[in-house]
């Protein structure tokens, strides 16, 4: 451990202020009794209730869970094969394949959403469907696939691939051994990955922009929607409804997990927008 | 023979998606990219490479040159370079402070990092309207550095604190010894060894600033508009598909030239601890 000098800290935590202050003031305005809230007029909790009327709400937190949740099961199944694979067998296509892994990670969203868009629409010259549900759900198991993949990778990558073959020696069978030994192994990691991948999706608001469609909503589509609008007291409350809700969900989940790894690997992406 | 099967049930089903939802659409892209406008969706226009000469700002006689679109294309990289230089300016600094405290801190503070990027990105940028607004400032450049840096500030700080972790400091012991002043000290002993983490963390801040379109949208008026925003054009109000493929595909592959020569440097390993 090495000493820090005061100004370092003093700058740090400047720093820690920078990312604090616009997720304070969005709360705190969520209770301003104010319509158009540049000051403070009083405390109130009317923009809550506003909220909680409002039926276009309901169905976009509806149509966040039925894309997250199914899409969370299908790349957590596709993410942990695919990670296990990679750790598991030696290949020439090894590199490669990582590369067309972190492809995903790292383009811009808009790329991946006007791509899909065009997929899309090419497939629908042979076979007549709209945008909706399903297009967004394949479009977020696609950017899902490769966080699960590499979380279980990563997970698995400080065993050793004899322990399936002692297994396997001591006469269990392949699937037994993938069963018993690996999986339990990679448990941590696919959990982590499922999580991820969950938050991921919850957040994406690109890619669901340009493969949703106009008759679809999820919540992230939504506050886009209204905020081109303006400043909406309500929209605030939901953000800060939303922030609470992340907050609760993190703290908890680093509590039971103990460790902040997992969170500090998946902080490192944006899918939300870029 | 049947570890064979094994290998493709585990690896198949991944990469066949993969093949089909990421590099479909890529080459989807780059045909469309060279067609000429016509209905949305219609393939079979007559092949053209007018949508890339246009980018470039010529027409498609090359008879007129009207950089416009150009002066985007700048813009998005002079923007995301501005943007990743003051997330250096905060963030290396700070992940030298993180490292330095005992674990429990060091956990906590780490958590405290992260926590504010799990909040909605769509909010993280409406916030700043809220601050902003009220002295005139939305929309404006400013608006835009600070929504962009505020943006993808962690993750720049996570991959240079893992750097920072690292840090052998007996070097640093052993340039004061030889008579080193602190700042020759630090350029020679403590810069080199955060280098990998510093080149990874300005790839994670530097590509999603320069394919953004939401932070500009918001923030920023049409005379901040970036790359992002002439695509989203594009495929919304404008309608022409083929010059968005065009703009789309000259993203992606200034990202991917730049994935791949961070993998010839970084090999396997770089590439898998990119995220």
């Amino acid at each position: 451990m090495r000493r820090t000098s005061p100004a370092l800290a003093a700058y740090s935590w400047l720093v820690y202020g920078f990312l604090y202050l616009p997720i304070l003031v969005l709360i705190v305005f969520s209770f301003n009794n104010s319509r158009f809230g540049a000051t403070w007029q009083g405390f109130t909790l009317k923009w809550y209730g506003v909220l909680f009327g409002r039926s276009d709400v309901r169905e976009a937190l509806l149509g966040t869970l039925l894309v997250a949740i199914p899409s969370t099961l299908v790349s957590t199944v596709l993410g942990t094969l695919l990670g296990f694979g990679l750790w598991r067998y030696s290949f020439r296509w090894r590199t490669p394949l990582t590369f067309l892994m972190v492809i995903p990670i790292v383009i811009p969203d808009v790329v991946m959403g006007v791509g899909l868009l065009m997929l899309y629409a090419l497939v629908r010259t042979v076979v007549p469907f709209s945008n909706g549900l399903l297009t967004v759900l394949l479009a977020h198991v696609t950017f899902q696939v490769s966080y699960v993949a590499l979380t279980v990778r990563a997970r698995l990558a400080g065993y050793d691939r004899s322990l399936e073959e002692a297994a396997r020696d001591l006469g269990a069978s392949d699937l037994q051994a993938f069963l018993r030994v690996t999986l339990p192994l990679a448990l941590p990691g696919v959990l982590t990955g499922a999580l991820l991948a969950f938050t991921l999706s919850l957040d994406d608001f690109v890619v669901t922009y340009f493969t949703s469609g106009s008759g679809f909503r999820t919540l992230p589509v939504l506050i886009y929607t209204n905020v081109k609008r303006g400043i909406t007291p309500d929209i605030n409350a939901l953000s800060a409804l939303l922030v609470g809700v992340t907050a609760l969900v993190l703290v908890l989940a680093s509590v039971i997990s103990g460790r902040s790894s997992a969170f500090r690997r998946s902080a490192r992406r944006g899918r939300e927008d870029s | 023979m049947l570890s064979f099967r094994r290998f493709l049930a585990s690896l198949g089903p991944g990469t066949v998606w993969l093949v089909i939802f990421v590099v479909g659409p890529a080459l989807i892209l780059l045909a469309y990219s060279f067609l000429t406008r016509t209905d949305v969706g219609q393939l079979g226009a007559p092949v053209t490479l007018e949508n890339w000469q246009r980018i470039f700002g010529y027409d498609a006689l090359f008879q007129e040159w009207v950089p416009d679109n150009l002066r985007v294309l700048l813009r998005s990289v002079l923007v995301a370079a501005v943007s990743t230089f003051v997330c250096v300016l905060l963030g290396y600094p700070l992940a030298f402070y993180i490292a330095a405290q005992p674990p429990r801190r060091k956990n906590v503070l780490l958590l405290l990092l992260i926590l504010p990027f799990w909040v909605n990105f769509l909010i993280r940028v409406y916030a700043w309207i809220i601050i902003l607004r009220p002295f005139g400032l939305v929309p404006s450049t400013l608006a835009v550095f600070l929504g962009m840096t505020y943006a993808y500030l962690p993750f720049f700080v996570l991959p240079v604190y893992s750097s920072v972790e690292k840090v052998d400091w007996r070097l640093v012991e052993a340039a004061e010894d030889l008579g080193a002043t602190p700042v020759r000290a630090f350029w020679a002993a403590i810069f080199p060894q955060t280098l990998p983490g510093l080149i990874a963390g300005v790839i994670l801040t530097f590509i999603p600033a320069l394919g953004t379109f939401i932070v500009s949208d918001l923030l920023g008026g049409s005379k901040t508009a970036l790359i992002g925003n002439l695509v989203q054009d594009q495929f919304g109000q404008a309608g022409d598909w083929p010059y968005g493929a065009a703009l789309s595909f000259l993203l992606l592959g200034a990202v991917l030239l730049g994935l791949w020569l961070y993998a010839r440097l970084a090999g396997q390993k770089g590439l898998e601890e990119l995220i």
